[in-house]
């Protein structure tokens, strides 16, 4: 048997809105139990690269594979059964269900009981949905009303139900945005064991710089579009480039200055 | 060839009216994000109005004056109905909204009868206006050139007003970001009031224009509405030309249809729209809309079901109902029965509603279609009435699948609209295809055989059938199918990334409801033994909206009090008044405006008030309609 096949592997994904091009040829690849972080200043193409990969955008060109199968243009939903759990910027969740009915809804979409109008849904897989919720530290939450949530708990609540669908591969879009600097470390510690425990490859944009250099194993850097390093963190932390365009105002004003008097 | 061009400036000429209707609604949408059930209202007092001012005043002054000042008249109206009722619902979900201008409706219906009296009113022709210009041979009024010319006039003035003037440069910005407007410091209820005002000048405007076309009574309202309804879906809510171009288009296909489907003209109208519908889900002109509020959009208890003390309650009530027949006489049995039928409609409607947040408007259709199927196989198969109830029901089943699966590519108003138009059609059809429906004189004769003959007997067919539906959807309800339904509805974004195909789960239920409320229009036409086109009717529609309201949106089993105590008073207050809409619209705004939770929400919030040491649920609970988004 050959090597297997990366988990995620990107090949000239391309998307321009008119005439601005939010990503040009982006490549890479993830594998099992791997935690990437993607990262890049505003406006760098990190979301609309995001959601090329789960579904939510069509790219121009290039082709996103999963699992060794292409899934360029396919629907979130589709994405979602090959194995892809995902978390949100801003959170979605089921907002009057319970903290529990919210992971049983992903576990009966999971085992294809969605069109059962016979079964007992508040008792369905209740175990295994009090063990997700456990492992995100959620169990004495199980019965509280979604809506209820501080922001905190609704992430680890997401991250409970992206877990559902036993996913090879995590796709998590700023997973800590808007939460306290004690919350974000939690999160990112508990979302790396997790990966690592279970091998599940993890793919993350993140603005907390902290939360990228402690936790990703590898991270690559977008800017105007384009893949400008890629490496380990102290590779990236290393890279003028990425100093230049990415740490610091001071360092960012400098680069548009000179750019702008060599032009 | 003459012929095809008289009828086609006739088409012309009828979009005018419903461009202004129109355009009005679009307006007042754009800037408020209110879909005004009430403009078809509006537009028929205008015309009244104008009617009462043309006959006052002679003279061309006094035609052209009294239409104006009629079209003034009802502004002012305007103004007062938005600084009262709707600056206290702009908050509200949009199904409180659609229901609070749906209220005005039918209190405006028994006013002009109240004023104005039941009979069609023929007004004069327009001075200057009066003839008729021939064209190779054919006929056409003079004044219908007016209205063809006025139209796009109309639309000028409009895209003068808002692209020059600084209101219109207001408007604009507001039907972009109102948030944003109101930061900048504009007076955002003087822009809402003058913006609502404007609109409701071109439906009166509308209606006091086609007093010289048409004779003016007291249902016109809901007719135009529903053409509106159908101009902005094909259109697209919110723009002004949209407007125009679907208000020609309707006008066309209405004219031409009569050509192509004497019968069934209204066909016509229904396959265009679903060709836009599926090409452009947001109309021709449209802008898809931002997230919607869910229909629900209060704070919710979690659901639960029933603990076994509660279904013991709940069989006893059964029980005691059950025991009616021992003690209450056949009138009371029948009203019984009748309860029992909008128990199992308000059932249906309930499940599509609060538990798939979507918000029929026209869910008698499938009611009616029940009645219809049953009717059918009665009459005309002559299969026994056993046979009959099990397959009557599929008729409703069958249009369902067929509306539906347009219906749920839509969401929230454009839903409501769409059910709406499509209850109408479906009305339409039976009430025009007099050879095989009967039109307006029906299907008589549809009795139930000895077995089920007898009040009491039928009674407990009916309350039977009632039970058992409630407690099928109940199961429904806590089924993984009825969680995955819950799931679609509070969020699109989140059920999607779970692998839910949720057009599917939601038409799945769209027939599910459309199924159990055949069911009940079956059992209705037994009850009444006969069908008519009033079984699927707007008037019936709503009624099953004021259930579910009355009992609660939010609730589980709000859809059965709601039907027991609404049909109740119902059939109360027509037995007491001649004014019964005008009681109804009244209600129907105070539970708007006062219990937007219903009864069993009301209910729970006391019990839960009581409860003192419950969990947070009761603060969040007790948050004011103003604060729910």
């Amino acid at each position: 048997m050959s090597v297997a096949p990366p988990l995620l592997a990107v090949e000239g994904l391309t998307k321009s809105y008119g005439g601005i091009h939010a990503v040009r040829g982006v490549s890479f690849s993830l594998r099992a139990g791997e935690i990437l972080a993607l990262i890049g200043p505003n406006g760098a193409g990190k979301s609309t690269c995001f959601d090329m990969l789960n579904g939510q955008n069509r790219p121009d060109s290039g082709q996103v594979r999963l699992l060794g199968e292409e899934t360029t243009g396919k629907k979130p939903r589709e994405i979602w059964r090959l194995g892809v759990g995902r978390t949100f910027q801003i959170t979605a969740t089921f907002a009057t269900m319970t903290v529990r009915e919210n992971v049983q809804v992903a576990l009966i979409s999971h085992e294809k009981q969605l069109f059962n109008l016979w079964g007992s849904a508040p008792n369905f897989d209740r175990g295994e949905a009090g063990r997700l919720l456990e492992l995100v530290g959620m169990g004495g939450y199980a019965d509280r009303p979604c809506g209820e949530l501080a922001y905190g708990d609704l992430k680890r609540l997401e991250l409970a139900v992206a877990l559902a669908n036993e996913p090879r591969l995590l796709l998590m879009d700023e997973p800590t945005a808007g939460m306290a600097p004690r919350e974000r470390v939690d999160l990112m510690r508990l979302t790396a064991r997790i990966a690592r425990e279970k091998s599940i490859g993890v793919l993350f944009t993140e603005h907390d710089m902290d939360v990228v250099f402690e936790h990703a194993d590898r991270i690559i850097v977008l800017n105007r579009g384009t893949l400008i390093a890629e490496g380990s963190p102290a590779e990236v932390r290393g890279n003028p480039q990425v100093q230049a365009v990415y740490l610091g105002e001071g360092l960012v004003y400098d680069s548009r200055h000179r750019e702008g008097t060599s032009a | 060839m003459a012929f095809y061009v008289v009828q086609f400036l006739t088409g012309l000429a009828s979009a005018a009216s419903l461009f202004l209707v129109a355009s009005g609604l679009s307006i007042i949408f754009g800037v408020t994000r209110i879909v005004n059930f009430a403009h078809g209202a509006f537009y028929m007092i205008g015309a009244y109005i104008a009617f009462t001012l043309t006959e006052r005043f002679s003279g061309a002054f006094g035609f052209w004056g009294g239409v104006v000042m009629a079209a003034i008249a009802v502004a002012l109206i305007g103004v007062i109905v938005e600084m009262v009722l709707l600056r206290r619902i702009y908050h509200a979900p949009e199904l409180f909204q659609l229901l609070g201008t749906f209220g005005l409706t039918l209190m405006v219906e028994d006013l002009v009868v109240l004023i104005w009296g039941p009979d069609d009113l023929v007004g004069r022709r327009a001075p200057g206006f009066k003839g008729a210009v021939d064209f190779f041979g054919q006929n056409i009024p003079s004044y219908d050139l007016f209205l063809i010319v006025l139209g796009p006039v109309v639309l000028g003035i409009l895209w003068l007003l808002f692209q020059r003037t600084r209101w219109g440069v207001l408007v604009r910005a507001a039907t972009q970001d109102r948030d944003m407007v109101a930061a900048l410091g504009v007076n955002q209820k003087w822009l809402f009031t003058s913006v609502f005002a404007v609109g409701v000048f071109l439906a009166a405007l509308g209606g006091a224009l086609q007093i010289p076309r048409d004779a003016v009574h007291h249902a016109m309202d809901l007719r135009i509405i529903v053409e509106v309804f159908v101009v902005v879906v094909i259109g697209g809510l919110g723009s002004i030309v949209g407007a125009f171009v679907a208000a020609v288009l309707v006008s066309e296909l209405n004219a031409f249809g009569i050509l192509i489907f004497p019968k069934i003209s209204i066909i016509l109208v229904f396959l265009v729209m679903a060709v836009v519908l599926i090409v452009r889900p947001w109309g021709l002109f449209g802008k898809p809309e931002a997230a919607a509020r869910k229909t629900p959009g209060l704070t919710v208890n979690p659901w639960r079901p029933l603990t076994s003390n509660e279904r013991l309650a709940a069989l006893a009530a059964l029980v005691v109902a059950a025991m009616l027949p021992l003690f209450a006489g056949n009138y009371a049995l029948t009203v019984g029965s009748e309860i029992a039928i909008f128990v199992i409609f308000a059932v249906s409607l309930h499940f599509l509603m609060s538990v798939g947040g979507l918000a029929s408007f026209g869910h008698a259709a499938y009611f009616g279609l029940g009645a219809y199927g049953v009717a059918f196989l009665a009459k005309m198969a002559g299969l026994p009435m056993i046979v009959c109830l099990l397959l009557g029901p599929l008729l409703g089943c069958m249009g369902a699948a067929v509306f539906g699966f347009f219906a749920v590519q839509l969401s929230g108003v454009y839903f409501a609209m769409l059910t709406l138009a499509f209850a109408q059609i479906v009305w339409s059809i039976a009430f025009q295809w007099v050879s095989v429906t009967g039109g307006d004189n029906g299907i008589l004769g549809i009795w139930p055989e000895k077995w089920a003959a007898s009040p009491s007997h039928f009674y407990w067919l009916a309350l039977g059938v009632a039970a058992l539906v409630t407690i099928a959807l109940r199961v429904a309800v806590f089924s993984p199918f009825g969680y995955a339904l819950r799931a679609t509805r509070d969020s699109a974004l989140r059920s999607e990334a779970v692998g839910i195909n949720a057009k599917r789960i939601q038409w799945t239920a769209f027939v599910i409801a459309g199924t159990t409320a055949g069911i009940g229009g079956a059992l209705f036409a037994y009850l009444k033994g006969s069908v008519f086109p009033d079984n699927l009717g707007i008037s019936l529609s709503v009624d099953a909206l004021v259930m579910v309201l009355l009992g609660g949106v939010e609730t589980v089993s709000g859809g059965v009090i709601g039907a027991i105590v609404y049909k109740a008073l119902n059939i109360w207050l027509v037995s007491q008044t001649d004014l019964s809409k005008l009681v109804l619209g009244g209600f129907i705004v105070l539970i708007v405006v006062v219990l937007p939770k219903g009864i069993v929400g009301m209910l729970e919030m006391l019990a839960q008030r009581r409860r003192k040491a419950s969990p947070p649920g009761s603060s969040l609970l007790a948050k004011p309609i103003e604060s729910a988004e």
